[in-house]
């Protein structure tokens, strides 16, 4: 009982931050209602005896992507965004077909009620230990795979969001740092 | 006890929302963190099985997915980057041309 109670609280949480994500017209809040679905999807994980999952999530989704995504929001200085015609044909074809779409989805599903196996929040059998020993046993290659992956990521990005000859050839027009010094030095605004 | 399906069906509303803000946003960020909504509506399911069968694995391709995502959020975001540098917008209606 308690962890169905559990199950809708942070199901309810996760839905109305899905919304919020939606319905918000500044990047940056929807940012912020992103990273609370993620929190209270690892709550959810934490249900499913997931807790490895749950602390990745955490640490990986609600953690390092979102930084990216707001420092990203940041630099651009993501204004209010703007109706166009494009979105107003998507939201009245999308909308409707999305709803008939999700509702059968839904009524199939619930149509066909199965248990899970109760899972107690202090039993896990998710435990790192395990899954350590899948990822480094039978899922050996495929992990040695994405470690590859993310250093081209790593280089992708590098070289996709610098451009150092532009940078060279544009003309700085600010103070220097030592006339900034000099300017502090001598109190003087400028 | 919380029946599978239960899951299943707030998994399914996630990758729902996720999909509708990739129609109906046209700020290229905005768009960006949709995918990301789906992507965690479908881990959402992905666990959920995993706990129904007792199978392990399923925890494993989350933790990939993961991987993916955060891969695919750094090349994204340079892109985005790259293109803010290039056309000063972020509304992806104004986004058309491969090569200006």
């Amino acid at each position: 009982m308690l962890h169905l109670i559990l199950f809708l609280f942070f199901g309810a949480i996760c839905v109305a931050g899905a919304v919020n994500l939606l319905v918000q017209s500044h990047p940056i809040n929807s940012a912020l209602s992103l990273i609370v679905v993620m929190a209270s999807l690892a709550a959810e994980y934490l249900l499913l005896g997931a807790e490895f999952v749950a602390a990745v999530q955490v640490i990986v989704y609600a953690g390092a992507i979102m930084v990216l995504f707001l420092i990203t929001i940041m630099l651009l200085n993501a204004g209010k965004e703007e109706r166009t015609q494009g979105s107003r044909v998507a939201t009245l074809i999308g909308v409707p077909g999305l709803t008939i779409g999700a509702v059968l989805v839904a009524w199939t599903l619930v149509g066909r009620l199965s248990t899970t196996r109760s899972v107690s929040i202090g039993a896990l059998w998710g435990a790192p230990k395990d899954i350590a020993r899948l990822l480094f046993r039978d899922f050996l290659l495929p992990f040695e795979v994405t470690s590859v992956l993310i250093l081209i990521a790593i280089m992708g990005a590098v070289v996709l969001a610098s451009r150092p000859e532009a940078i060279a050839r544009r003309q700085y027009s600010g103070p220097r740092p030592q006339e900034t010094r000099e300017l502090v030095a001598t109190g003087k605004d400028h | 006890m919380v029946p599978l399906s239960y899951y299943l069906v707030l998994s399914g509303i996630l990758f729902v929302c996720g999909v509708l803000g990739f129609l109906i946003k046209r700020n290229i960020i905005t768009i960006f963190m949709s995918i990301e909504l789906m992507l965690n509506g479908v881990n959402l399911s992905f666990v959920a099985f995993a706990a129904q069968w007792h199978a392990l694995s399923g925890q494993v391709f989350v933790f990939f997915v993961m991987v993916v995502a955060a891969a695919e959020a750094a090349v994204g975001l340079a892109i985005i980057i790259a293109v803010y540098r290039t056309r000063e917008t972020l509304n992806v209606d104004q986004v058309n041309l491969l090569k200006l």
